[in-house]
């Protein structure tokens, strides 16, 4: 075990790991799920039912012929009963197949383990299975397994650090499927031809280091990296430079210092897929919160109405005030319980009146306690003025778009502005921008 | 004596002589020809500086109109009036310029449209509209938090009850808040139109009732009363067409949504 780099900046956050110990729990099928074409960064799915066809579970639902894309499965077997848009959290519209079950989870004929000898038949097989990262930004896991050519990948960085506060599915993974973790690992390893496998765990994660270099001892190629625990160690470049000392330039992809980024559930879901040829329908979920009753990890199909996650999980004990999907630092308030459970949802939290409401803004004492938390080396508090002043130039020489949005910045802000949601701000002002001057 | 003031008092006036003889010279060598039509241009512009016209500021939009890049009467500001003065200046025709104000095209305030979340984030319209489209129920109406209102020059904005609305007397039709709008809601219309489709949803009827009081359902009752055939149904939105539009006003009177308005904002 080693520990190495430690990455600048990142905000010290209170870690409310309290599902820790809860158990996996399976949920049972919903009457009706629904799910949207889109639940992956790149182009959206086209649907390929309509209603009133019989779908079985692992059917393909939706696809697309763009490469950024990864195909929709059913999670369910029975009648499909609407495909209509749905109000999706970016504000637009996504096609979305509504299915409702008929109980018996009946399997597609379809399905069968993959065979592949090489890379390409490897990578084409991950994208049937409509893998994304399932460590909550959902981007296609086939682009990400296959590097530009030319480019030597020599490293295979296991992403568990898991730095949000309340979220554990990443932490049960290992807990729970270690071995699986590790045959995934060695799958990948096998057909990328790569020597070097880091798994950077959090060191509040103690069980988890000790699980992982237990399984991984035999494998000299494989090691586990202990990491300080700070946020945002989770996101891609801080987890390469804390595992790897590499630094990834701004606007340049792991792939460019020989690395690839996998999180632990995605590699754990490409052992199984290989086994079974079972697609992704299901995903492991933390509900927590001080508003939820019986705080658990669980297991849910892909398309579960939100509601009745929660409702599993004993309901409100509070009145909720606020509902974020994904962890509190970087979740998407939700505001209807009718949202289904996405591919990259990894954790819905419920919190009541005191915790949800924001402390007010006030006026900037320029302390520079933004400029120091945050770990891409931006000013947040220049691209805030500049953002308010719509100055796109400005925010282009504050290198707006090195943003990686994980909202240290506003944590830390002692007048509590809004930093990082005027930057996001920022970052759309420069894409409109951009767009208008490419017209 | 005499030598002591005589000597500096011509060495001075020696160089200023000298210095004034360079600088007379320069001036003709290195002379710039300005047309002294820009200035007078410039005098009968408004001097907003908006930048409605395209240029980026007045100073340029006379240099350009007067070097022909610009029509004359690309100032939406100064209007008809300025257009015909300029046209006399450069001693060309004024072009025919329609005076128009902006209009937004909603009508949902925070009693006739529902809100579907409470919204605590930045003050912004289009920081608002990327969390669920915002948080008005309807997803094409006004987000109600005021970009067109820092945007506008001319202070012809207000913010009511969480909707829009332009003061038409003060509007200069200088298309800012058209630009500023997210919901691209804000629409630049004939002055002499006095009537609106105050929606912009393109939602289902029944969509729209559940979310909104005063909404289009696209009925198509409006089309049907006109006897100018200057209203269309596109879809679900009425849409009226100012050219064949004479003010009769029997759309309003049918409308059952009062979706259709008589556009008046005046403080």
């Amino acid at each position: 075990m080693l520990v190495k780099n430690f990455f600048k900046g990142g905000a010290k956050v209170p870690h409310f790991k309290n599902t820790a110990e809860c158990e996996t729990v399976k949920m049972e099928v919903p009457e009706k799920v629904r799910i949207p074409m889109l639940q992956h960064i790149g182009a959206p799915c086209e649907p390929c039912v309509k209603k009133g066809d019989t779908v079985r579970v692992g059917q393909i639902i939706g696809n697309s012929d763009k490469y950024i894309s990864s195909p929709i499965h059913s999670s369910v077997s029975g009648t499909v009963t609407d495909v209509a848009p749905m109000l999706y959290a970016g504000g637009i519209y996504v096609t979305t197949v509504e299915i409702k079950t008929d109980g018996n989870q009946e399997l597609y004929e379809g399905i069968k383990p993959p065979s592949f000898s090489n890379s390409n038949e490897f990578v084409s097989a991950i994208r049937e299975s409509g893998l994304v990262g399932l460590g909550g930004a959902g981007f296609p896991a086939h682009v990400k397994l296959s590097p530009p050519s030319g480019k030597k990948i020599d490293t295979l960085i296991i992403n568990a650090a898991e730095c949000e506060p309340y979220i554990t599915s990443d932490y049960r993974e290992i807990i729970e499927n270690s071995w699986n973790v590790i045959s995934g690992i060695n799958i990948i390893m096998e057909v990328l031809e790569i020597d070097n496998v880091l798994i950077g765990i959090e060191d509040n994660k103690p069980e988890a280091i000790k699980e992982m270099t237990r399984v991984a001892e035999t494998d000299d190629k494989i090691n586990v990296v202990k990491l300080k625990s700070r946020y945002p160690q989770g996101a891609e470049k801080m987890l390469i430079y804390a595992t790897t000392g590499r630094k990834v330039p701004p606007g340049k992809l792991p792939a460019d210092v020989g690395v690839i980024v996998m999180n632990v559930n995605s590699v754990s879901f490409i052992s199984e897929y290989t086994k079974t040829g079972m697609p992704l329908i299901k995903k492991r979920i933390t509900v927590d919160g001080p508003s939820v009753k019986r705080p658990a990890n669980v297991e849910a199909l892909i398309g579960t109405p939100i509601s009745e996650v929660f409702n599993f999980c004993g309901g409100f004990g509070i009145v909720p005030k606020k509902i974020l999907m994904g962890g509190p630092m970087m979740g998407i308030a939700q505001f209807t319980l009718d949202t289904p459970v996405l591919k990259h949802t990894n954790a819905l939290l419920a919190f009541d009146e005191t915790k949800a409401v924001l402390p007010k803004e006030q006026a900037c004492i320029r302390c520079g306690r933004c400029v120091k938390a945050c770990p891409m080396n931006l000013l947040p508090l220049q691209l805030n003025n500049n953002t308010i002043k719509e100055n796109i130039e400005e925010l282009n020489k504050y290198h707006v778009m090195d943003c990686i949005e994980c909202g240290s910045c506003a944590y830390v802000c002692p007048a509590k502005i809004n930093l990082v949601q005027s930057i996001r701000l920022g970052k759309a002002q420069v894409k409109q921008a951009a767009a208008k001057g490419g017209k | 004596m005499v030598l002591d003031l005589v000597i500096p008092t011509a060495i001075i006036g020696g160089i200023g002589l000298l210095s004034g003889l360079g600088l007379s010279i320069a001036s003709k060598k290195f002379e710039v020809k300005v047309d002294e039509r820009v200035g007078m241009v410039r005098e009968v512009l408004p001097g907003a500086n908006c930048g409605a016209c395209g240029q980026t500021g007045c100073d340029a939009f006379a240099e350009a109109v007067v070097e022909g890049k610009c029509k004359s009467n690309a100032c939406p500001v100064g209007g008809q009036e300025v257009a015909d003065k300029i046209g006399e200046i450069l001693g060309i025709k004024a072009e025919a310029s329609v005076a128009k104000v902006a209009r937004v095209m909603c009508s949902g305030t925070y009693e006739s449209c529902k809100q579907k979340y409470e919204y605590k984030g930045i003050e912004d319209c289009a920081a608002a509209s990327t969390l669920f489209g915002g948080p008005s129920a309807c997803t094409y109406g006004c987000v109600g938090l005021g970009n067109c209102v820092r945007a506008c020059p001319f202070n012809a904005i207000v913010l009511i009850d969480g909707l829009a609305r332009v003061i038409e007397s003060r509007c200069k039709a200088c298309e800012m808040c058209v630009a500023s709008c997210p919901k691209k809601i804000i629409r630049m219309i004939p002055k002499s139109n006095e009537y609106t489709v105050a929606c912009s949803s393109l939602d289902k009827g029944a969509v729209v009732r559940k979310n909104c009081n005063v909404g289009c359902i696209g009925c198509g009752k409006c089309s049907k009363v006109c006897q100018y055939s200057a209203i269309e149904v596109q879809g679900t939105l009425a849409k009226i067409n100012a050219e064949a539009c004479v003010n009769c006003g029997e759309c309003m009177k049918v409308c059952p949504t009062k979706a259709i308005k008589k556009y008046k904002c005046e403080l």
